[in-house]
């Protein structure tokens, strides 16, 4: 146990342990994980700036889901009525059109009738005529007649 | 390595005795064959032992962490990295919680001063006739010597040199950052204006040299302390693993005994050499601590 040289061999070689430790083990390590440190930081700032966004996206979504289901009951109710609009509007074609046809069919009935008479008209006329001149035994001149035979048949 | 030719005072004397290499009386330079030899050596000699174990303890923290420094990156980090990361953040947190004031100088210090002193502690983990006993056989069949004058101290840290060289070390650390941050003057006026101070002029002169007396005693005291604690320490924890090692030599049941007390005082031993080594380095950081800061 005696004090010797040793001590000054120990003394030099403590300094440059810590002197090749200060230059090439410290700082190389020490810059790793404060690099690692930051990465994980950003990673961590990153993830949670991504799960914000997710609910963000989630809430967009949800308000177009709803607004597109709004618009999708607008145009339905929309359609709806203009369904109804066109049942009512071909209803009332519809209508209009029977009661044009019967309305011309009445007309026509009511022609088909007139020219009827008219021709039972003119037929009793002649009937008449050729009764009068079978009567008379001579022909009745019609156009001479033509005064009467009007006033016959228009009391006809 | 008690057989009968050698008493126990005699192993344990072999025990305690640095290989040692200096220049005999007679002025030719070479190893001390024994105990009296290595003393009239005097201080030109040097503990070849002490000086091989420190070295290559110290070589290999430095190669083991500057492998880890090579790999090092900020992804994910793997095998010796991991471990040299966990080391230097622990180190980290203890400079951090206990330095003040910035210097790149003090955590790697402080991480040389634990790994390094953890490493040479260790080697008292050994048992105590392993490696002297290989040493001994070497001598002898290598270089013929007699294996009882071959002296092979393993535990570095039990040899006074080496602390109170460490321990110098950081003194002189001590010494050049006060002066350095405080300058000669403010250095000179923490040794001798604390902690008596008077504005009277004339009380102040008779105040200079007591404090000087308790400040320089107290500046004396942080390196011898810091290098005996440690040297202390790990002496008394060598002389019981050597005082069980004697009861090998004695009956069965001794012998019995003495292997439980060698496995009980080896694993107590475990919290001890890494409970020193933390102490010295938490007494480096602050010591440097003190020199940084102004009072």
């Amino acid at each position: 146990m005696n004090i010797n040289l040793t001590l000054i061999g120990q003394s030099i070689t403590f300094a440059l342990f810590v002197w090749f430790c200060m230059k090439y083990v410290w700082p190389p390590i020490m810059a790793a994980l404060d690099e690692r440190k930051t990465k994980i930081a950003d990673g961590l700032a990153a993830a949670e700036k991504g799960q914000h966004e997710e609910e963000l996206a989630k809430q967009r979504a949800a308000k177009t889901l709803k607004k597109a289901k709004d618009e999708a009951g607008e145009i339905l109710a929309a359609a709806q009525k203009r369904a109804t609009e066109i049942v009512e509007e071909a209803k009332g074609t519809a209508r209009a059109e029977a009661e044009r046809i019967v309305h011309s069919a009445n007309a026509e009935i009511e022609q088909e009738v007139n020219r009827a008479r008219e021709e039972l008209r003119g037929k009793v006329v002649s009937l008449a005529v050729a009764g009068a001149s079978k009567v008379l035994k001579r022909e009745v001149d019609a156009k001479a007649n033509e005064d009467l035979l009007k006033d016959l048949v228009a009391q006809l | 390595m008690a057989s009968e030719t050698v008493t126990s005072t005699g192993y344990i004397k072999h025990h305690l005795q640095n290989m040692t290499f200096g220049k005999h009386p007679d002025g030719h330079w070479g190893l001390a064959h024994s105990v009296n030899e290595a003393k009239e050596m005097g201080f030109w000699a040097i503990h070849v032992d002490t000086m091989f174990w420190s070295i290559l303890l110290g070589v290999l923290f430095l190669w083991l962490f500057r492998k880890a420094a090579k790999q090092a990156t900020s992804g994910q980090p793997s095998g010796v990295l991991n471990f040299a990361e966990w080391i230097v953040e622990f180190i980290d947190s203890s400079v951090r919680g206990s330095f003040t004031s910035k210097n790149n100088l003090v955590a790697p210090l402080a991480l040389t001063v634990f790994v390094w002193v953890f490493l040479m502690n260790f080697m008292d983990l050994v048992p105590v006739d392993w490696l002297p006993s290989l040493a001994g056989w070497v001598g002898a069949s290598m270089f013929g010597a007699d294996p009882h004058h071959v002296y092979f101290r393993v535990v570095s840290t039990t040899d006074p040199n080496a602390t109170i060289g460490m321990s110098l070390a950081v003194f002189g650390l001590m010494l050049f950052y006060s002066i350095k941050i405080k300058g000669i003057g403010g250095f000179t006026a923490e040794l001798t204006m604390h902690p008596f101070h008077s504005h009277n002029k004339l009380v102040q002169l008779i105040f200079i040299p007591i404090n000087f007396f308790l400040e320089f005693v107290s500046l004396i005291a942080k390196p011898i302390s810091l290098a005996l604690r440690l040297f202390g320490n790990m002496y008394a924890g060598e002389m019981i693993f050597i005082l069980i090692a004697l009861m090998f030599s004695a009956s069965m049941t001794m012998q019995a005994l003495g292997g439980v007390l060698q496995l009980g005082w080896a694993i107590f031993h475990i919290l001890i050499i890494t409970l020193q080594a933390f102490i010295f380095m938490t007494l480096t950081i602050v010591y440097m601590d003190m020199a940084h800061s102004e009072h």
